[in-house]
């Protein structure tokens, strides 16, 4: 049976904030199925009472002085921004509310 | 809706809410979470950023030394465990303020957890517990254009500044705070007042709610005596400590009205609007994005040594709430009277004037006296009317040393918050200063005697209450600045009657 | 001497020459650009070529040695930047449309480094998109054209680095190797590719494609020219909070002590996983070849078993996508690179929609939308999370490896290279190109690939893999073998 429906594709298009085409559907479906079939072969492995690996170096308590180093200018900030207004970034109407921090 | 709603009293008689309060605190560091850009307010726009904190591809966070030690003195002063290993983790959703549409904060490993803290609500203690305490960054602040009052919705675009966007933000979230009953409102507010004065004097923040770097998110729900707890609401945008209070309370009423009507609470986001002291509906938490939570892969974990905690544990300062204690003993005052003082939030200043040497009844009867009234009439807070500990307690002295009578000492007062300068400056500018010297005082009798001999007569043949006509007289030559009783006797001594 | 013998100088060699002023840094450059001009139309493993700065920084190193300076051991030397490092004013592109035109307010560490050392970076290379491929082909900006054979691919994601070595358009190059996208393109081009320890060079600059695993590194034509190279851009670096608090292994001293051909007291350990099925014969028998080379050089040779290392692909092709699916957000249309349709009706949802749809190509998204599954609730244990637990269980086995063996030896990837377009139709087939190189990338150590021999006139790699912060071991193996075998030159251009 197929792991990942084309509906559920549309869902991750959707919570990745891609537009895909009906087109790109059909075909990512396929695919996504695919490579989720040969990726599950992790959960054949008995890994119960293993714990997860995030990071490969050793380190702990990387901390960094509270001293200001020099930033950009708003110039160099906003030199690469598609849209800007009055020294800030220009955005589109925003539908959505402001998900708390 | 026109459905009349029910009275809080009756309510609270028939549901028993449980709260819970999630705060966010904005640190006071000299530099933001991940990078060495400055946190100093105000500004222009985007003058305050780097490759990091906009996010720009292929920048890197490293972690601030005071934002961790920071969180962990709050944690331990929350008599907090803290972790001896934990992660950052990734929150990811989509949002223009936030420059990696991730947020870097903590999931499941948070770098504090399991304390409570001790709140007094009239004379009785609750302790509220705290589930835990993070770190995580703020977002950039957004300008939303076109449309009515900046708001976001009906705005046709919006405008992005990032000179917020990193500042290290401190999330403290409690238990659920159940069996409070009808003080559930008081309860809440007291405890974000009490939270508020610890982390003050940590002197990690100046949590000032107006300006958005100590914020409270409340949540709420009713149950039936004797039931499980009912669907929590999470009411956002409560700005002052008035609101947290008023929050809770229009949230009961609203959810018993529902519930009276049969209806369900739904699990949402509301937001409170100080102008009408209600709530409306936000986002529901059905809809919410599932924000994928991993650890960071680009910071390390954090394994703060038993050495380095309690290093810290041993610089925490006094408590607040012990601190009033020892003060209220110290300056004899009544549980009443201390309330009065706290409520006036004259502590810090009544002990200041005390150090600055005023006595404690005197420092005390100036800042809930005279200062309390004008603040009032201003509208300002007490510390900001425009008198300093310090003037208070110079005021004071030289109403002490007898160059300042009760009424001299209010009109120089009223100098000092008129900015005129220091106590003393103002009484020898104003001339305010109390005649003494009875050579002047004479004169100014026998003229008085000498204007009105009749009524030295009746003094003479014994009518000493009549003197006090003369007083009245010799007051207003000396326009007030001489001292009534010294003018008394000096009459009567002149016209040789007896007091 | 002719610009065709500078092109065709080691970086040693040519560092000498400008020490010793019989050439100069600009001439070594215009040499190269010369070059690049020659073939890059055929070869294409530019994406930008900075004709201005490098002749102006090639006139600086110049300068200064007129000045009487010390100059580094690169000084004068040309070097490629793979198009996944930002370059302060110089565009980069990470090989997407999404980022078509940025020019960064910032440099990389890496490049500030290899400015520092006075090289002299001659442009950006092509790579896979967001540097997810194995061939070059997902590049927005067209294929890179393996030198040995135009028509096949080059490797990946680094195909344009190890391209522009191949076609002597230039001597050094640097690269990024998340599953293997340093040392797969090194064996299919014939150079030498080389993955430092995760945490031994500063990913700082670097566009992010899976930060735990990102590892930028050195590519060149020989050993000690990759030695050198590692040594200039390698070491702490306080902005990545990853990065090593310790020096660099001496790979250079290694690198001379391997050219020796001296083995005695190394053993080697064969991952027997890995010859057992999977690789072409030709790759195998070049393999072979190799590994009798060693045993003659003094080295001992014995088979290793790494149960779990058949799971290191699936483990990879969960854990690398999950952390590029958040990596990529940031990619929204607000702060840099491109936005589409912005017509002042649309939301800034749709907006932000459209601009990824039309930014992002096909394994970009597919890989986004993987990592989105495997982190959503519901889905995080029995994905994400086992894949750190196998991760766990493939360190266990290097580990152990590593208390029976030196070093761990391998073909470096199981086919040459292939035709472009034969693997596309199927993204899991393109997959299996990382086979053998990826269980270093989820452990962390470092791993080189080096030419071993040709299989049907197409270039052979042979991988060498050392436990982390053990980076000069594979060094002097890797020079050890070159000494047997020398280096390879494909067929004129
Ligand atoms: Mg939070
Ligand atoms: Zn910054």
């Amino acid at each position: 049976m197929a792991a990942i429906s084309r509906e559920e594709v549309a869902h991750l298009a959707r919570l990745s904030r891609l537009a895909v085409t009906e087109e790109e559907l059909d075909t990512f479906a396929g695919q996504l199925d695919v490579i989720l079939q040969a990726v599950a072969q992790v959960g054949e492995v008995a890994a119960a009472d293993i714990p997860p690996t995030s990071h490969s170096v050793p380190l702990t308590n990387v901390l960094r002085d509270d001293v200001v180093v020099p930033g950009l200018t708003p110039q160099e900030a906003l030199s690469g921004a598609p849209d800007a207004e009055a020294q800030r970034f220009r955005v589109p109407r925003i539908l959505d509310e402001d998900v708390a921090s | 809706m026109t459905t009349t709603l029910p009275a809080y009293d009756e309510v609270v008689a028939r549901y028993e809410p449980v709260i819970g309060l999630e705060t966010h605190v904005e640190l006071g560091t000299n530099t933001k979470m991940f990078c060495g850009c400055p946190t100093d307010f105000g500004g222009e726009p985007n003058t305050r950023v780097c490759p990091v904190c906009l996010g720009l591809p292929g920048s890197l966070p490293v972690a601030n030394k005071a934002a961790i030690e920071a969180t962990i003195r709050i944690g331990l002063a929350l008599n907090c465990s803290i972790a001896d290993w934990c992660r950052f983790a990734r929150k990811n959703y989509f949002y223009p303020d936030m420059p990696k549409d991730f947020q870097i904060s903590q999931y499941d490993e948070p770098l504090c957890f399991e304390g409570y803290l001790d709140v007094e609500v009239n004379g009785e203690l609750v302790c509220i517990g705290i589930e835990r305490v993070h770190l995580e960054e703020d977002t950039g602040k957004t300008l939303h254009v076109g449309g009515a009052t900046g708001r976001i919705h009906g705005a046709t675009e919006s405008l992005v500044d990032y000179n917020r966007a990193g500042i290290p933000l401190v999330e403290i979230v409690t238990k659920p705070v159940p069996g409070t009953g009808a003080l559930a409102p008081e309860v809440a507010r007291a405890y974000v007042t009490e939270l508020r004065d610890v982390i003050r004097s940590l002197g990690v923040s100046d949590v000032r709610m107006e300006e958005g770097s100590l914020r409270c998110d409340v949540n709420t729900s009713l149950n039936l005596p004797g039931e499980d707890w009912g669907t929590r609401t999470e009411t956002k945008n409560v700005n002052s400590l008035r609101s947290v209070e008023r929050a809770v309370r229009s949230e009961i009423i609203r959810q018993a009205s529902v519930l009276d009507a049969g209806g369900r609470i739904t699990q949402e986001t509301r937001h409170f609007h100080e102008d009408t002291g209600d709530t409306t509906p936000g986002r529901s938490k059905e809809t919410a994005t599932d924000y994928r939570y991993f650890p960071e892969p680009d910071l390390v974990p954090l394994a703060p040594d038993a050495a380095w905690v309690a290093e810290l544990k041993a610089a925490l300062p006094e408590l607040p709430r012990l601190h009033r204690r020892r003060l209220q003993e110290q300056w004899g005052l009544s549980d009443a009277d201390m309330q009065s003082v706290l409520n006036a939030g004259a502590v810090e200043l009544i002990e200041a004037t005390v150090a600055a040497g005023a006595t404690p009844a005197a420092a005390r009867k100036w800042w809930l006296g005279e200062l309390s009234r004008r603040a009032n009439e201003t509208g300002v807070e007490l510390a900001d009317v425009g008198a300093t500990p310090a003037q208070v307690a110079e005021l004071q002295g030289l109403v002490d040393a007898g160059k300042l009578n009760d009424k001299l000492a209010r009109a120089v007062l009223e100098g000092v918050v008129a900015g005129e300068g220091s106590p003393t400056q103002i009484m020898t500018n104003r001339g305010l200063e109390v005649v003494s010297d009875t050579g002047a005082l004479t004169a100014a009798v026998d003229e008085a005697i000498a204007a009105n001999p009749d009524i030295a007569d009746k003094i003479r043949s014994g009518k000493v209450a009549a003197a006090g006509a003369l007083v009245g007289a010799v007051m207003k030559t000396t326009r007030g600045q001489a001292d009534a009783k010294t003018v008394r006797e000096l009459i009567l001594e002149r016209l040789g009657a007896q007091s | 001497m002719t610009q065709t013998d500078l092109t065709r100088m080691t970086a040693t060699q040519i560092a000498g020459l400008v020490a010793t002023g019989e050439t100069s840094a600009v001439e070594v450059t215009r040499a190269h650009l010369d070059r690049i001009a020659a073939v890059d139309d055929r070869v294409r493993a530019f994406l930008h070529v900075d004709s201005e700065g490098a002749l102006a920084a090639a006139a600086e190193v110049d300068a200064r040695r007129a000045a009487g300076e010390e100059l580094g051991p690169l000084a004068g030397v040309p070097v490629a930047v793979k198009d996944v490092l930002t370059t302060k004013g110089v565009p980069t592109t990470v090989g997407s449309k999404i980022l078509e035109g940025w020019r960064p307010p910032y440099d990389s560490t890496i490049v500030q480094r290899l400015r520092a050392a006075g090289t002299v970076m001659l442009g950006k290379t092509n790579m896979d998109e967001f540097a997810m491929g194995s061939s070059t082909e997902y590049s927005a900006y067209g294929p890179t054209h393996n030198p040995w054979d135009l028509s096949r691919i080059p490797g990946g994601s680094g195909g344009g680095s190890s391209a522009a070595l191949a076609a002597y358009e230039a001597p050094l190059a640097i690269g990024s190797d998340t599953g293997g996208s340093i040392r797969q393109p090194g064996a299919v081009t014939g150079t030498v590719g080389a993955k430092p320890t995760y945490g031994g060079t500063s990913r700082y600059g670097l566009v992010a494609f899976s930060s735990s695993l990102d590892t930028p590194g050195p590519c060149a034509r020989t050993v000690l020219d990759a030695a050198l190279l590692h040594e200039v851009i390698g070491g702490h670096d306080p902005r990545d909070s990853t990065s090593i608090p310790q020096p660099v292994p001496d790979v250079v001293a290694a690198a001379r002590l391997g050219a020796t051909g001296d083995l005695t007291g190394v053993k080697l350990g064969i991952v027997s996983e890995f010859v057992g099925e999977g690789a072409e014969p030709g790759v195998m028998a070049a393999f072979r070849e190799s590994v009798d080379a060693l045993t003659k050089l003094g080295a001992e040779v014995v088979e290793v078993s790494c149960p779990h290392f058949r799971y290191a692909l699936p483990a990879y092709y969960l854990i690398a996508p999950s952390e590029a699916s958040s990596n990529l957000a940031r990619f929204d249309g607000v702060r840099f690179g491109l936005r589409v349709g912005d017509d002042g009706n649309r939301s800034l949802e749709e907006v932000m929609s459209l601009t990824r749809e039309a930014g992002f190509g096909a394994e970009v998204k597919r890989r986004i939308m993987i990592g989105t599954y495997a982190l959503s609730s519901g889905y995080y244990d029995a994905y994400y999370g086992q894949a750190q637990k196998v991760r766990t269980l493939i360190t266990r086995d290097f580990t152990a490896a590593f208390e029976q063996v030196d070093a761990l030896i391998s073909p470096t990837t199981p086919f040459v290279a292939f035709p472009i377009g034969a693997r596309t139709a199927d993204p899991y087939q393109m997959y299996l190109a990382d086979l053998f190189t990826i269980p270093t990338n989820l452990y962390g150590g470092p791993g080189i690939s080096v030419p071993c021999g040709l299989s049907d006139g197409l270039p052979v790699g042979f991988q060498i893999m050392a436990p982390t912060m053990a980076d000069d071991r594979m060094y002097r193996v890797a020079a050890a073998l070159e000494s047997v075998v020398g280096t390879f030159t494909p067929p004129a251009l």
